[in-house]
Order: structure tokens, then sequence, then C-alpha cells
């Protein structure tokens, strides 16, 4: 027999909207070894709290059901909250009537029913439940920080201040990721080197840092305060260990590669760092366009690098680093518009994506800042086509946030650098941030035209080769119109990096439906995940500004220190046991555990089950024949009971 | 009166379980005949608890999990979906219909499809009627 009280929260309308919820608190009174049964309407606050340790104690309950909402949303509360009051933690359960009943129907006599039938099966559970203990484990100090833009700067740089050791991971030969290819911020025109560029250099100086660039992350295990982490320090076919960066090597290579770096607007040499300000400032050799690699014969690098740090044996290496959790700042990528075919991307040589522009106009960029086309003139006329991709049901719903302000900062630069005449084709103007509206007030004055009116179409006009016309409706005005100009710059959709699948399933994260991490809760928890240890930052989360994505990484350095700052914590005690007297012996178990908990012991022919490896998800429990192993907190008879108690009305 | 079917769905804590309190945050409506067990991982699920299910009453069982690939514990949901394969041919060897088992895999951000789901599987239930082939009578 157990003593089980019954919580009923009305969560204001929320639930007692379309459940009755007094109902629902008399008819538990009625159900098996239930003591005592009440509604309140809010359970989570103080007085509700205090009601529920309050009945604990004079009705001497040992177990307790808050019906309430989602266990993803206050289980943890109203798990201190018993344990306050002297209860095992594991002897609460939580019946899901918001999420899962009130919100989901209009209709009070179904939420009422359906909650019934839910509160019966979790009291068929209840009277099964066992007290369990968290596992406490060992957390290990280290911190690694995955994608060296702003924001794992950022986060890296902040962590490091407080004293803790953090491996920063960049797949780029040089940290600093997209803000470093810009020329100037929105709406205060800072220049984007001058900010980005000390935050680098203290990066590289920091003690506490190790700066892991041109690496990948290959493998991760472990668990929660300590990660296993498996690194691929791709071959840089320079041994930077020698290298004095004096770049002799850069100067004398007669091999051409694209430049990445300058969004493929020019060449680079073979050997060579990406832009003057790199970190580190020490070269490596791209294999595909090396003249000694393709065709056995060159190494001009080699005969003049007095450093002899020149290695064309040089392998790819891996490096093993154990953490305690893991910030993923990963960053974006722009949505290749080449399959819009109505821009002309890719056919027009006047046609330039954003970032491409941005290294226009960068003095350290590919025309050392002036602003001229790929046909060497000056353009008269620009053409700036905002939501390329994004707010567009056909390619990627979502607003990108940003390029309103970049388009319009566009502008201004052109203006600045150019005399062209310059059109923003706009659906809405977004100047959502602290001083965006003053910059758009500020630029209607300069003497930009705007458009509102999405571009259509680019053509190539027939009168006036190498020229281009602009299609669209002005949506004020009603009229369709062409604008012949000479330059189209469009703004895309920003879209997760092209390798976000890979990085989810390293670390255990869920997308949304355009493929950005997802966050525990989106309002509550927007910087930790699913996966408990790793927390998420900047645009890998969602299209954000500068601003936004500096705050975010701050704050998930704070969250990543919660973890490490502490010498050990409490795991879920949720774990998997054997029962040897039932154990057949098959290993069914060790065969199918994916982070190896059990291992059969051959002396007394039983799995064990390692419970610092288990991570609970009782796949072993399902596999045993002989019912041996049990699934603490989910064990057959406490899933089987509640199955019973929902099928019951 | 009408037939009202009683559905158990039986949803992976992370993925379809998360998917489902999606749809609910988003004030999506769904029929009301599913009453979902929560477990870690699809994984848990052990064919005995789907017999038993049809046994109880169950008109329909439907089962949710992280889409192939994206287990939370990596591989779970691939032993899942070989066993529920099994056990529905096991179903419909014994002459039961293959139709009351449904096995899906729903995101933590798929609350749309979530919703769309129940509503289809509950009208495919309501179609085919009251089970009682595995339902022990009193």
């Amino acid at each position: 027999m157990s003593r089980i009280g019954v919580f009923v929260c009305h969560c204001g309308l929320n639930i007692a909207k379309t459940v009755r919820v007094s109902e629902l608190a008399e008819f538990a009174a009625t159900l098996p070894d239930v003591v005592v049964a009440r509604d309140y309407k809010f359970m989570c606050s103080t007085p509700g709290q205090e009601m529920i340790q309050h009945d604990i104690k004079k009705y001497n309950l040992d177990r307790v059901i808050v019906t309430a909402c989602s266990p993803l949303m206050h289980e943890n509360t109203f798990r201190k909250v018993i344990e306050n009051a002297g209860l095992n933690q594991y002897l609460l359960t939580i019946v899901n009537i918001r999420e899962q009943v009130s919100w989901v129907t209009s209709d009070i006599e179904e939420g009422t029913a359906k909650s019934k039938a839910l509160l019966n099966g979790a009291v068929y559970r209840a009277r099964l439940l066992a007290p369990l203990t968290s596992r406490v484990i060992d957390v290990n100090p280290d911190v690694m920080v995955i994608g060296a833009g702003i924001a794992g700067i950022q986060a890296a740089l902040e962590l490091a201040n407080t004293g803790k050791k953090v491996y920063l991971v960049e797949k780029n030969s040089t940290i600093g990721g997209h803000m470093a290819q810009f020329d100037k911020t929105f709406p205060t025109l800072d220049c984007s080197a001058c900010i980005l560029t000390p935050k680098m250099d203290n990066v590289l100086q920091h003690k506490n840092i190790s700066m892991l660039t041109y690496c990948e992350v290959t493998e991760v295990k472990g668990y929660v305060g300590n990660f296993d982490i498996t690194i691929k320090q791709k071959a840089r076919y320079v041994d930077h260990s020698k290298c004095n960066a004096c770049l002799a090597c850069t100067e004398k290579c007669p091999g051409k590669g694209i430049s990445e770096w300058d969004e493929s607007l020019v060449k680079r040499k073979a050997i060579y760092i990406p832009f003057p300000q790199a970190v580190p400032q020490k070269p490596i050799i791209d294999k595909n366009s090396c003249t000694y690699f393709l065709k056995g014969k060159c190494r001009l690098c080699e005969k003049v690098c007095e450093q002899k740090a020149i290695d064309f044996e040089q392998q790819d290496s891996f490096i093993n680093v154990k953490v305690g959790a893991v910030i993923v700042a990963t960053g974006y990528d722009l949505m290749d518009t080449k399959p819009l075919v109505q821009y002309g991307y890719g056919k027009y040589p006047g046609v330039y994506n954003a970032l491409e522009v941005e290294r226009l106009f960068n003095s350290a960029g590919p025309t050392a800042g002036k602003v001229t086309q790929r046909d060497g003139k000056e353009p008269q006329s620009i053409a700036i086509l905002h939501c390329i991709g994004s707010r567009d049901k056909n390619y990627h719903e979502h607003c990108s946030r940003v390029c309103c302000m970049y388009s319009l900062k566009f502008a201004h630069l052109f203006k600045e650098k150019t005399s062209a005449d310059v059109y923003q084709f706009y659906i809405d103007m977004r100047a959502a941030g602290k001083g965006y509206e003053e910059f758009y007030n500020r630029l209607l004055e300069e003497n930009v035209k705007f458009i509102r009116g999405k571009g259509a179409r680019v053509t190539q006009s027939t009168e006036e080769p190498g020229r281009l016309i602009v299609e669209a409706e002005d949506t004020i005005t009603s009229k369709f119109m062409k604008l012949p100009v000479d330059m189209v710059v469009l703004s895309p959709a920003i879209v997760p990096r092209a390798d976000y699948k890979d990085i989810a399933r390293l670390f255990n994260l869920s997308t949304d439906k355009q493929g950005f991490f997802m966050e525990r809760h989106p309002k509550i928890a927007p910087l930790s995940t699913m996966s408990e240890g790793i927390f998420i930052a900047g645009v890998c989360q969602g299209p954000k500004d500068i601003p936004d994505t500096v705050a975010q990484a701050l704050g998930a350095a704070a969250e990543a220190l919660t973890i490490v700052v502490k010498d050990k914590m409490e795991l879920e005690a949720t774990t998997a046991m054997v029962n040897p007297a039932s154990c057949c012996g098959c290993q069914n178990c060790v065969r199918v555990c994916p982070y190896g908990a059990p291992a059969f012991n051959y002396e007394k022919r039983v799995s064990e089950i390692n419970e610092a490896l288990c991570k609970g998800c009782g796949l072993c429990a399902s596999v045993c024949p002989s019912s041996a192993i049990i699934a603490r907190h989910f064990t057959n008879e406490q899933v089987l009971a509640e199955m019973e108690g929902l099928m019951e009305f | 009166m009408s037939f009202e079917p009683k559905i158990l769905g039986i949803a992976c804590n992370w993925c379809t379980y998360t998917g489902a309190d999606l749809a609910g945050t988003t004030r999506l409506k769904y029929p009301q005949n599913l009453r979902v067990v929560r477990v870690m991982c699809s994984s848990r699920i052990n064919p005995s608890f789907i017999f038993r299910a049809f046994q109880l009453g169950a008109d329909g069982v439907l089962v949710g999990g992280c889409h192939p690939g994206d287990c939370h514990y990596n591989t779970g949901n691939l032993y899942a979906r070989r066993r529920l394969a099994t056990t529905k041919k096991i179903l419909e060897f014994a002459g039961f219909e293959p139709g009351r088992l449904r096995v899906e895999w729903i995101s933590a951000s798929e609350g749309n499809k979530f919703a769309e789901v129940v509503a289809e599987f509950t009208a495919q239930i309501r179609n085919l009627g009251p089970q009682a082939k595995l339902k022990i009578q009193e």
C-alpha cells in the first residue's frame, strides 16, 4: 500500500479552460491508494509548492503526482519540492495535461476525459515507483568551443578569463569567421577588423586558450562533465612549431587556387594565409592547387624556407581532448543562389551575393576596397535585392534578420565609395534593433531609392550589352517596373553550415526545420540543448546580428561555467541494472549498447552494467530475453501498469 | 453512441514526446483518443508492450521515435525500427490487422507532423472499428 497525493494545477486558465480541474481532483480521490487530492491555481507558485510539502507531512505521503504542464517543463521544480519535504525525488510523477491535453483540444468534455485516463495511468505507475539515488561523478574542469567566429572567440575568452582551460576548435586555417570578412558593421559603421582583431590576438596570446585551427571534431564520447573528444588536425604541410611567419614562401609560390576567403573573387597562392591579419599568421599548403602535389615538381617554398618548416610528408593527425562542457558555435553559410535561376547569379557577371560585396568593400579584399565589378568598371547604378530565398515558402520560410540592415549598410558604402544610383528592393524594412530604425532614417536621407517590392527577375539588357534589368512590382504604386542597372546584389537566406548534420550527430543536437540547432526551450533555455553539457551560441541556433551573437556567447560561457566550476555533479539515477539471478549470459545487452556500459563477467557468467557509462535509454532491458535487466524508473512493471491505467478509461 | 477508439501512444522523450509538447505549445488541435506513455528511447519498447496494449483493449498503438540516424542514444531507434517491423509481421501472421500498429519518426521540431499523424491514425482506427481479437474479455 502506498500513500499518494494528487495535485491538479489549473495553470490559470491554460488548463482550467478545457479541463474541469476540480472534477479531476475529485476523481483522483477515488483512485486506489490516493489519500489526498487537491486542485490549485498555480501549483508551481510558492503557495502551491508549500501545499504539496505540507500535505506530504500531514498525510505522510510516499508518492506525489503533479497533474500540470509537461515534465520537460517542471519535473525538476517538483522533484526539488518533494525532496525538500523529505521524499526521494524519483517518487514524483508528472501528468502532462497542458501541452498534451488542454492546449490541443477545445472541448472540455474530451479534455476532462483524457486527463482522467492519464491520471489513472499515473496512479498505477506511481504505486510501483522506487526511490533511487543519484550518481555523483567527477567533472572535468575544461571546456571546448567549436567554431572560432565572433561567438566562439567571445565565449572562449570569457571562459579563459575565469581561469578555465579552453580548447577552441576551428576548421579553417584562421580564426575570425564571417565577421573577419566584413569591412564595416551596421548600424554604427564600426570597422569590423578594428573591433575583432584585438579579440583574435587575445585568443592567440591567452595562456588558458588552446587554439586548434584547421581542425575538425571526428568523435565525441562520454557525457556531461566527462566528454572525450577526438579532433582531426588536418595536414598543413607546414610545421607551425618551426615556422616564424616570414611568409617568404607565399611570395615565391607559383601555385594558384581560388581564394575561399575572398568568396572566389580572386586567386590566391597554394601556400597562403587567408588574409593579412589571420591568426595564426602561419601558412598552410592547399594540396589541390600546389604544383608539387599536382605535378610532382616545384618545392620552391621548401627552398626559400630558412626555418625548414615545409613538410610535404605531413599527415592528418588526431588529438584527444577531455572536457566537461562544450559550446557549439559553428555559424552559418549563405544560401547558394545559383538554383534560383531567375536572378542569374553565376550566369551574369554583374550579379553578386552579399558576402562577395563585403569583400569588395574591404581594404584587404580583392579590389583593395575599391568598388569595381568583375569587368573592372565602377558601377553607375546598383540594385540591392532583399529576401532572396528567405521569407519565401519555396525555399526558406524564415527571415534571415540581418539582411535589411546590411543591405542598408551596402547602400551607404556604395554611396560613399561610388557615384552610383542605389536602389533597394525590399518586402518589408525590418529595423528592430538598437539604433537600427535611426540608421534606416539616415539612409532615407542619403538619396538611396527604396522600392517596396521583391525583385522578381534579373535579365540581360538587349539594348545595352553588359547591363542588367531588374524586374519587380512596386507594391506601393502597384506598378510593374523594369530597371536597368550595372550591378545587382543579392541578399540571400542565411542557412546552417553545409555540414550541420555531421555536427548535430556528433553532439546529439536536434535541428529545426531549417537545420538550425534546437535549444532546450525557445524562451527559458535558449542556449542549452537536449544534450546535457552541450550549449549553442550564435547563428548556428538561428540568424542573428553581432550584438545578439556576442550576448549569446557570453550566456553560453556562463552556462558552461555552471558545470565546470564544480568538482562533482549529480547525474540521473535512471540507469539499468542486471539481476544476476536471472541473467542467462546471452550477452545481447553487451552487443547492443552504444556506450559499452554492459560487460560480461566471465567468472560469474553474467552481464554487469557500469553505471557511469549508462545513459538510461533502456535498450538493453528490451533485448534481455530473461528480463534480467531492469531499466530503473522505466521497468516493465511500471510501464505496463501505466498502460493498464491509461486503457481503463 | 458512436465508436470512440482508445489509442495508446508510446513516445521517446527526446523527439516525439517533445514534438507532442510543441504541438501543444503552438495550440494545434487533434483528436483526444490518444494516451501517451513516455519512455526515454523507442528502443525501450519491448514487443510485449505492444501485445499487452492490445490485450488491455487498445484499438490502436502509435509508437514515436527520433528519425533514424538522429537518435538521442545514437542507434537505439534503429533497433526499435527493426523490432517493431517484426512485431507488425507477427501481428499480421496471427491474423491481426497490422494497420492498428503505426510507427512514426517525429522530431522535436515536428509539432505539425505529430498532430497530423494523430488525426490520421485516429481516423484510420475509427474505420477499422473496435479491436476485439486480442482484447481480454472480462
